[in-house]
């Protein structure tokens, strides 16, 4: 590094498009880059606990070809991607050859892929660097990464507190410089919330516009694979990677999204309408919370858009729709986790050994509490005599909340709202209350239900905390590019104001308290 | 909608093959009487004339092109399996002795 002008501490402070263009200048090697990350990891994460596995022989071996191509020049460089040698972190919920795969799961320990999901094969063909897998709640069900078997992630904010989730570990490591990129997955919010809490940008795109073989389900028809990043025009970025057709998802959407590079670069909002969703704000939502939200509509407002106030009125029984489709879904998609195929296998202390009592005793040890609350109401919301009244009802709530959606959007072109109602709370302050920890994912939840993009990028601190906000945008479905064109124009707006990124603002982790003082506190 | 009791979740349990414990189904049975609580309010906001969603973008005769694709060899579909015989997964008895 000595002999280059970018230290490490910059390398690992700069967005991924930024590095990108050095790389491409040849002011510094991927392996310089992937090396300060992985150095970056070694120095933060027994605080910050965002990956469950490191993959550094890979990442540099990966770093180290786009180098060899970069120097020998000629087609095969011209041909390399943009993100060439820029790495990234994946969710341990999406599978890779090469690397274990838990999903935040004992029933999944020491569990390798035989197949790459194919977000993973795509975001090898454009030769990055992967530095390994993130941590989790337990099949991505929480969002506080307090249900992961591997101990919590912690927010670089305050690491007393959670980083969100399900997706904790993502957000976190791109929000302490670990890594500069990652890989999401949202069912209700697991991108976006854990975005919010730590002054990071998650993207739930449009259902069907990423695929999602080989991400382990938790809710087939809720689950999607998204970018979290520092920088919206970073995550308009890495899901033109890992975006587009894939034939071996059966709801993957034929026709490709529009340019989303292009519209993170338009650079106005003017004329466009933009719809306060009168139902996701205001009473149950933080007063800091209220405070940035309100920020962000002044400055959009300043920029030439027009503000209108839309109503949904049926957001108000999402959460309890989802709360039931979803359990529903993931009874049915992890009773695979059998202890016949793979992961863990448990004996009967006791008694007869049939595969149904050896099922019974793996998936006891195997499953964490969360996981065994959300089997046991699927079932019982799937169960003879309760399905029309549950599962039924919930689904038309569904179909209530696309017509809200429906409604909104011919009044408005983008819709906005906090991304979640509170910021960062205490470890451990919600783990023994299931309903209210659910509450954190009332914002987020309706466009799972509907289907359609969501962003969350940072608002702000709010002001009796010190925390991060995170501002929502939602777009009608594969409009995907409405979000960037307007998160691109409010992040620049905001930062200008901040005088830089948010997360300039963080504590400096290399300085911050040892986990063990912080504990003993 | 009836309320969820311990007796429901201990044969919820069976269904869903988890064993658990006498304390497990007393806790599990006080959470899930709250959470059903809370989203009963969803069986009364739609009507009969609205339709069921089960997707949120439908698409139909989703087929691929009929051509040979990828196949696993036996030794990597098993690579995971906690037991095997003769490329097989091997598992404990199906019926109960008794």
């Amino acid at each position: 590094m000595t002999e280059k002008n970018t230290s490490a501490d910059t390398l690992i402070r700069l967005s991924a498009a930024q590095l990108a263009e050095k790389l491409r200048a040849g002011d510094v090697t991927a392996v310089e880059a992937t090396q300060a990350h992985l150095d970056r990891i070694s120095a933060v994460d027994g605080k910050v606990n965002a990956f469950l596995h490191v993959n550094a022989e890979e990442a540099l071996a990966v770093a180290a070809e786009v180098d060899a191509i970069r120097a020998a020049g000629g087609a095969e460089a011209e041909a390399l991607h943009y993100l060439a040698g820029v790495p990234i972190a994946v969710k341990d919920l999406i599978v890779t050859i090469g690397q274990p795969t838990t999903a935040g799961s004992k029933i999944l320990e020491g569990w390798h892929s035989p197949y790459d999901a194919t977000v993973v094969e795509r975001l090898r063909a454009a030769k990055m660097p992967i530095l390994g897998k993130t941590n989790l709640d337990e099949f991505a069900m929480g969002s506080s990464t307090e249900h992961s078997a591997y101990g919590p992630t912690r927010n670089p904010w305050d690491l007393d507190r959670i980083p969100g989730g399900s997706g904790g570990g993502s957000a976190a490591a791109v929000a302490a410089f670990e890594a500069p990129l990652a890989l999401g997955t949202d069912t209700g919010g697991s991108i976006r919330q854990p975005g919010a809490v730590t002054g990071t940008v998650g993207v739930k795109p449009t259902y069907g516009s990423v695929s999602r073989y080989g991400a382990i389900a938790m809710a087939s028809s809720l689950d999607q694979i998204g970018p979290v990043t520092r920088t919206v025009l970073d995550s308009a970025l890495l899901h033109q990677v890992i975006g587009g057709h894939d034939p071996r998802d059966s709801t993957s959407l034929p026709e490709p999204l529009a340019d989303l590079v292009a519209a993170a670069k338009t650079g106005n909002v003017e004329g466009l309408r933009i719809g306060i969703i009168k139902e996701l704000h205001g009473e149950g939502y933080q007063a800091g919370v209220e405070n940035r939200f309100n920020d962000a509509l002044e400055l959009l407002k300043e920029a030439g858009a027009e503000i209108v106030e839309v109503s949904c009125p049926n957001f108000q029984y999402a959460l309890g729709a989802y709360y039931l489709i979803m359990p529903s879904e993931a009874s049915s998609n992890l009773a695979k986790f059998d202890g016949v195929r793979y992961g863990l296998r448990v004996l009967p202390e006791e008694g007869p050994m049939t595969i149904e009592r050896v099922m019974g005793a793996t998936r006891a040890a195997g499953f964490g509490d969360e996981v065994k609350r959300r089997i046991i109401l699927g079932t019982y919301a799937l169960s003879a005599g309760y399905y029309d009244a549950y599962y039924g009802s919930a689904q038309k709530v569904r179909t209530l909340v696309q017509r809200d959606f429906e409604a909104a959007f011919a009044q408005a072109d983008v819709l906005i709202s906090p991304t979640a109602p509170t910021t960062a709370f205490p470890l451990g302050e919600k783990l023994d209350d299931p309903l209210a920890m659910y509450l954190n994912d009332v914002a987020t939840i309706p466009a799972n239900l509907a289907g359609v993009p969501g962003l969350s990028l940072p608002g702000g601190l709010a002001d009796e905390d010190g925390l991060p906000v995170g501002i929502q945008l939602l777009a009608p479905a594969r409009e995907d590019a409405r979000l960037y064109r307007v998160g691109a124009v409010l992040e620049s707006l905001l930062e200008a104001k901040w005088g830089g990124p948010l997360l300039a603002q963080a504590p400096d982790l290399a300085d911050a308290a040892t986990l063990e003082t912080q504990e003993a506190k | 909608m009836a309320a969820i009791n311990r007796d429901d979740v201990a044969h919820l349990a069976r269904l869903a093959h988890i064993e658990m414990s006498a304390e497990e189904l007393d806790r599990m049975a006080g959470e899930l009487a709250v959470i059903v609580d809370s989203v009963k309010s969803v069986s009364e906001a739609a009507g009969d004339d609205v339709p069921a969603t089960s997707h949120p973008i439908p698409l139909t005769n989703v087929f691929r092109d009929d051509v040979v694709g990828h196949t696993f060899t036996a030794e990597q579909a098993l690579s995971g399996a906690p037991d095997s015989d003769e490329n097989r997964f091997k598992v404990p008895a199906i019926l109960d002795e008794a």
